[in-house]
């Protein structure tokens, strides 16, 4: 070791590279090194040096998260079943309820309707039938199972549907009626067309004042005539 | 002044190139550090006292650091690997903090 005798002295012995020297700085070097890689390692997720007994706690209170996590994923599950369930529950009734309504536009007036039906055409060149005369056929028809009905395709035929004569014509639900009557009916057309024809029925009793009926089958009948709704003023529904 | 750039240069690439260890060395990275270290901290005392030499600082660098592993190596083989390496880390604690308490006490003589 050279003797040291002041700064200038010092500063040249650590300023002059020699081989020793030179292997303390790349020792120091690659300890700096191996710190900085060891503290970037830290940073990762790493197992492989955990040693066994903290690997069998890690594994343990995985376990348990997975367990617990497991659970939780079946009753999400349950429950998004069960709401898919009343989802579809509530699709049904809704479907369930426009079917009713859509029947009961057709029995109220308010919705077009198509199907099967008969065509009974009434002349009386004489003007011999009453409105209880064609009220009388209506109930015929409706008795036969007549659905949905029409007189001269704008008169809907509905419950509150009155018949009244009038100066020669025949008003149904306030429109006049003239004549011929044509009074299309949809439902069942040979029940129908039997229960306008028997002896002593509809088209004897037109013919027993000086008329003629006939009554055609047909396959569809389309009605697009709406009755005039009310809605009830007086009566309210109970339930 | 060749220590603190060579210090300067390995943090350098360490930061810059971001190694992964091999797995095969990562039970022995750590141990081996803080044997460098005991080394560093007893070349410090040594300089403080004016006996540091060259030679001596690096051969116990490199023995610390490969004894060190070895004895790892070793405890792993056994199945008693976390027990030696922590009986490691003690001793050689012990070292560092024997030798910072000799630098401060030569430093501020208390």
């Amino acid at each position: 070791m050279p003797d040291v005798k002041g700064p200038l002295a010092r500063l040249r012995r650590w300023s002059t590279p020699t081989t020793p020297h030179l292997a303390v700085g790349v020792l120091i070097g690659l300890l700096g090194f191996g710190i900085t890689v060891q503290v970037g390692q830290d940073e990762e997720t790493d197992y492989s040096s955990v040693r066994g007994v903290e690997l069998v706690e890690l594994l343990k209170s995985i376990d348990a998260a997975n367990e617990r996590l497991a659970g939780q994923i079946d009753d999400l599950t349950a429950t998004r079943n069960d709401l898919q369930n009343s989802t579809q529950r509530s699709a049904e009734a809704e479907q369930q309820a426009r079917k009713r309504a859509e029947q009961l536009a057709i029995l109220a007036g308010s919705a077009g309707a198509s199907g099967p039906g008969v065509v009974v055409t009434i002349r009386d060149p004489e003007k011999a039938v009453s409105a209880g005369q064609l009220l009388d056929a209506i109930e015929e028809l409706r008795d036969a199972g007549a659905e949905a009905i029409v007189i001269n395709g704008t008169a809907r035929v509905v419950a509150q549907t009155y018949f009244l004569d009038d100066e020669g014509s025949i008003r149904v639900g306030g429109r006049e009626i003239k004549r011929p009557f044509v009074i299309e009916a949809i439902g069942d057309p040979d029940t129908m067309a039997e229960a306008v024809r028997f002896r002593g029925g509809l088209i004897d009793r037109i013919a027993n004042v000086g008329g003629t009926a006939t009554v055609t089958e047909k396959k569809k009948l389309t009605i697009t005539a709406l009755a005039d709704v009310k809605s009830p003023e007086y009566a309210q529904p109970t339930s | 002044m060749i220590p603190v750039i060579g210090l300067v240069i390995g943090v350098g690439v360490g930061l810059w190139m971001q190694p992964t260890v091999p797995l095969s060395l990562q039970p022995y990275l750590p141990i081996a550090i803080v044997a460098a270290l005991d080394a560093v901290v007893g070349a410090l005392r040594a300089l403080g006292e004016k006996r540091f030499d060259d030679r001596v600082f690096v051969v116990s660098f490199i023995s610390n650091v490969v004894i060190a592993a070895a004895m790892v190596f070793l405890g792993d083989q056994l199945g008693v690997g976390s027990q030696l390496s922590t009986g490691v880390i003690v001793v050689l604690g012990i070292r560092i903090f024997a030798n910072a308490a000799a630098i401060r006490r030569r430093i501020f003589h208390a």
